[in-house]
């Protein structure tokens, strides 16, 4: 039982995972689910109790039991007790002063980060201002590798999102040679298949894989099908790059995704066998989102931010090249406007940053949540603020296959100039090779004799 | 004079193969005027079919035309924002609407029931409903199966379907059901299929084909496909993700 007093009213929260609920500022899905605080003041009551709570509380109650989930049990069993006592004094109100603190830098909090468990993170995201979001994510430089470097601080990378609504090869081809002429995927040319299964897929991901070998373009591909199918691919030797696998916070919520802990592990052994990356070996790709485990019936009453952060505790485990949170999509019943949108996806990237992953955000909505273009405009500038890692680059943020908005390719080159932040480096080199960009940074008109303008009509 | 600075891309010849938005140009890093303009009025559109009135009663005459009865029924639901905020009220009728089905003291049971409802899009389902179930009645009928009274929902989500079906008796239930909207498709309806229809189903034991409008999938064509499946689902007692595979089982053979 936890109790706090707010304007002289006395409150009191019957477990730990209540508090935790009725403390995050509000989102539709919290209240779909039933665990949002009653009143403003509640939710600050809540807050404050939070704040004085010590952190080693975290490790003594768990929010979903350890016998029933395998991801507690992940998180306990790899917990580092040695980096956690540095801070183990800390309240997780101190936890945030301290963040914010100037002696406070990467060097800090790569050492204390093993000693971090995914609720610390959540709860400290909880009582910081989005601005506080903001500073501490970018102070973190999370760099990954494989056929490139990516999230190094100055750069910014995009996964190109050539969708087709019924995978034609040629539709697909045609997507991605505009974004790489506006200087798009870098992080990944990744597709969401129509079709799951192993002919469609593994058509892909040959034309794929010709397309970056023809123009010897410096990045990875990745066909975000099941990863069961993925492994069949491997199998079938068909040229995978990245490892995609959708995930979540609680073993319910894979179970809902069709996977666990030991299919990850199996796809990341084989991801491993194949040793196709040629700069590093980060080859799995994760997309998570809050709501996700509400969704499925399987949230245990946690709220859906700390189920997020949870499932960023499956991800690190893995070594990733790329995590993004795919925000918006998920529906307005989960988030419902643009302010709840902002306040998840500086929460995610934050917490992703803090475990130690190459945070991505799929700045996005869906047309029947109270959002638009400019809510995304804007939260775009805060992701460059942040550091975000990685966006999506979507012809003219218009996904036609999975029918919602993103980035846009201009989107990308907007974010670049606006912090004067570049390309992953070998990229960038292979662009200014083909004379598409300069040394400002600056996009230029490709050459009307150059073959990739040929590509699709030879 | 000043020169205009909109830069044209050389690969326009490349929309040949995609409706994906490819090849706008630019002005500096940022999208010309004219595309702007165009992204807003899709996404107006996207958001009026979302808001736009249900035609419940111009679907009604159309139907009473074919020669059909029809149940004017609602969700739990009392409005659109509640609609968006809270899917497990629009998966449940009202009181009012299962009181119209019991009172009607509907004896038999049916073979197909088939409901219809605005979901995420009434512009979908006010303009394609009718000719889709044009189509699906007469093949239907064909095949000698009986079908209940057709119900028109406002605010439903799937699973209403699920509810209409247990209280009709009916061995499969069909909802048509507008998607919801893309920017380059506001009108998308979805048809749904579920066997066995009670409460508390979930997605693996349906069937469905989406993305039916035009410049999408075409209503004979989606209208035979749900017939299809209708007719493999009664013969065989199965639905969802189970009868999809030893469909596909036997198309293989």
């Amino acid at each position: 039982m936890y109790r706090s007093t707010s304007g002289h009213i006395n409150y009191t929260f019957k477990d730990l995972k209540t508090l935790m609920a009725k403390a995050t500022p509000f989102r539709s899905g919290d209240a779909l689910a039933g665990l949002v605080a009653d009143s403003h003041q509640e939710r600050v009551a809540a807050q404050i109790c939070l704040a004085n709570l010590p952190l080693s509380v975290f490790l003594q109650e768990m929010l979903i039991p350890y016998e029933t989930d395998e991801i507690t049990q992940l998180i306990f069993d790899t917990h580092d007790q040695k980096s956690f006592s540095q801070i183990s004094s800390f309240t997780v109100g101190e936890f945030r002063d301290w963040l914010l603190s100037e002696q406070t830098d990467q060097a800090v909090i790569d050492m204390i980060r093993p000693g971090l468990t995914p609720e610390m993170i959540a709860a400290v995201s909880k009582i910081m201002r989005n601005q506080d979001l903001i500073l501490v994510a970018s102070k973190i430089e999370i760099v990954t590798r494989f056929r490139n470097t990516i999230g190094l601080k100055g750069r910014f990378s995009t996964r190109l999102q050539p969708n087709h609504p019924t995978d034609d090869l040629k539709g697909i081809a045609a997507s991605i040679i505009d974004g790489l002429f506006y200087g798009n995927g870098d992080a990944v040319i990744g597709i969401n298949p129509a079709k799951d299964d192993i002919q469609n897929t593994a058509a892909i991901l040959n034309m794929l894989n010709e397309l970056i070998s023809r123009f010897s373009i410096p990045t990875q591909s990745s066909v975000l099908c099941h990863l069961t199918t993925t492994l069949q691919l491997i199998e079938k030797k068909a040229p995978v790059d990245l490892i995609f696998q959708s995930i979540g916070g609680t073993q319910k919520t894979n179970d809902s995704f069709g996977i666990n802990l030991k299919m990850l592990q199996e796809a990341y052994d084989a991801g491993l066998s194949i040793q196709r990356g040629t700069v590093g070996q980060n080859f799995m790709y994760f997309e998570t989102g809050q709501g996700s485990s509400l969704s499925a019936n399987a949230h245990s009453g946690v709220d859906q931010q700390t189920c997020e952060a949870r499932a960023y505790a499956v991800a690190r485990k893995f070594n990733p090249m790329l995590v993004n949170s795919v925000v918006g999509f998920i529906g307005p019943e989960y988030l419902y406007d643009g302010k709840q949108i902002t306040r998840a996806a500086l929460e995610d990237h934050f917490c992703g940053k803090m475990m130690g992953l190459p945070m991505g955000m799929d700045i996005c909505y869906t047309n029947h949540a109270e959002a638009d273009a400019n809510d995304m405009d804007n939260l775009l500038v805060l992701m460059g603020a942040a550091g975000c890692n990685f966006i999506m680059g979507v012809p003219g943020t218009d996904d036609i296959m999975l029918n919602y908005q993103s980035t846009s390719f201009h989107d990308a080159m907007f974010v670049r100039k606006m912090f004067h932040l570049k390309p992953a480096p070998e990229f960038e080199n292979w662009l200014m090779d083909n004379g598409w960009m300069d040394e400002k940074g600056i996009m230029q008109l490709p050459n009307t004799a150059h073959p990739m303008l040929q590509y699709l009509q030879s | 004079m000043i020169e205009k600075k909109i830069s044209k891309d050389a690969w326009e010849i490349l929309r040949q193969y995609t409706d994906a938005r490819i090849a706008l140009g630019r002005t500096g890093s940022s999208l010309s005027t004219q595309n702007i303009l165009s992204l807003n009025e899709a996404h107006a559109q996207a958001r009026d079919s979302i808001y736009k009135h249900f035609d419940k009663n111009s679907i009604e005459q159309s139907l009473l035309q074919l020669h059909h009865e029809v149940f004017l029924l609602n969700s739990k639901v009392r409005d659109k924002k509640e609609f968006l905020l809270r899917p497990d009220l629009g998966r449940r009728l009202c009181d009012d609407s299962i009181t119209v089905i019991q009172k009607a003291n509907i004896k038999k049971a049916f073979d197909v029931c088939i409901s219809v409802s605005d979901g995420l899009s009434a512009t979908a389902v006010n303009s394609h409903a009718i000719p889709f179930i044009g189509h699906l009645l007469k093949k239907l009928i064909d095949a000698n199966l009986s079908i209940a009274p057709i119900c028109l929902i406002e605010n439903g989500r799937v699973a209403i379907s699920d509810e209409i079906g247990s209280l009709l008796k009916a061995k499969v239930s069909i909802i048509l059901i507008g998607e919801r909207p893309g920017l380059s498709s506001s009108d998308s309806m979805g048809v749904y299929l579920t066997y066995h229809p009670k409460v508390g189903n979930t997605d693996e034991q349906r069937n469905c084909v989406s993305n039916i409008r035009l410049g999408g999938m075409p209503f004979e064509e989606a209208a035979r496909e749900i017939f299809i499946l209708t007719a493999a689902s009664i013969r065989l007692n199965m639905g969802g993700t189970l009868l999809k595979n030893s469909l596909s089982i036997t198309d293989n053979q």
